[in-house]
């Protein structure tokens, strides 16, 4: 069974890194955006089941796109992502799903 | 009372990709153990030996604070932010990666392995404008003493970051023996041994070992043998 990955961050050379990696293992289905709409739009119309923080993402911004998006789905797992890219990645997903 | 961890070298992560062969300290990449996700804000110890020539085509990085230690050879270093350097052996490299940077990474020679430690910090402040650093470090301040190679301090000896963290460096003689006080309440120490054996806290350590030390404000240390060095990372236990 797939895993389906929301990553938001802002910087878009690190989303398309990150669309790559997580679309990368079979597993996982990535879904990868830079904006706090279009992340919302995507928990409406999908079935997401963990949520990365990516960079550039303030902390007003964070607070709020939390609570719009576990008002959504209240069980949804929602994780900062560090280090944009590879390195910690399978990690921080693999302890998330745990 | 003090508590500690203990990671024999023998037990680290290990990827061999040909042009790099790779040991982790904690979970990296596919190196996926529950039980080593990070020693405080420690995140990352990878110890890598890296064929000449070869290295990291440019990729990026976020909201890390990264350090380079070369141990042996030399790297060849380019980045986004428009710098471009060789860092060799006696020298340390600090990248901020904040909002986003992307930078490659080359063994600088094509006819020598470079071995070099890289070492990953979580940041205190998420979102930090990218900056690059390296320094040249005094390698003889650091015959029977700790050398702080790296603080949070812009104006305090070694490179400085983003982070309530002190590295030191040692060589030592065999028999030479010293305290180390951790520099913040709340902190606590990672030595990793580059080489030789050491004694710390009562714990003989081998080459690449790793032990972790905390709930307390110092710890003692003796070198065992004629050649050995020694990285101390202290560091915040506790997560921002």
């Amino acid at each position: 069974m797939q895993t389906t990955i929301l990553y938001i961050g802002r910087d878009t050379e690190i989303t398309t890194v990150m669309n790559r990696l997580l679309n990368a293992r079979p597993e996982w289905k990535g879904i990868c955006v830079c904006t706090d709409e279009e992340a919302i739009e995507i928990c409406q119309t999908h079935e997401i089941d963990l949520v990365l923080l990516g960079n550039g993402i303030d902390a007003a911004c964070e607070k709020a796109l939390r609570a719009k998006l576990t008002g959504l789905k209240p069980e949804l797992k929602i994780i900062q992502h560090y280090g944009g890219g590879s390195g910690l990645l399978y990690g921080e997903i693999m302890t998330a799903l745990s | 009372m003090s508590q500690f961890i203990l990671h024999k070298e023998n037990t680290r992560g290990h990827a061999n990709h040909g042009w790099l062969d790779a040991h982790h300290s904690f979970s990296f990449a596919n190196y996926y153990n529950p039980e080593r996700m990070h020693f405080g804000v420690l995140r990352v110890l990878n110890d890598d030996s890296i064929d000449g020539g070869m290295g990291f085509g440019a990729h990026p990085h976020d909201n890390m604070e990264i350090i380079t230690i070369p141990l042996a050879g030399a790297i060849a270093h380019k980045d986004s932010m428009g710098n471009s350097a060789t860092i060799k052996n006696g020298e340390i490299q600090v990248m901020s990666a904040g909002t986003g940077v992307s930078h490659s990474e080359f063994n600088a020679n094509a006819n020598e392995q470079l071995n070099l430690l890289q070492i990953w910090l979580f940041p205190n402040k998420k979102n930090v404008t990218p900056r690059y650093d390296q320094q040249t470090l005094d390698v003889a301040a650091r015959h029977n003493n700790f050398q702080q190679i790296l603080s949070p301090n812009a104006d305090d000896a070694g490179v400085w970051i983003h982070q309530d963290a002190w590295f030191s460096l040692g060589k030592f003689d065999a028999g030479f023996e010293t305290e180390y006080k951790i520099k913040k309440a709340g902190n606590g120490v990672y030595a990793f041994i580059i080489n030789g054996e050491v004694t710390i806290n009562g714990q003989v350590l081998n080459k690449r070992d790793g032990l972790g030390i905390w709930d307390t404000d110092s710890i003692s240390f003796k070198a065992n043998t004629a050649d050995a060095e020694v990285l101390l990372m202290d560091v915040p236990m506790e997560l921002n």
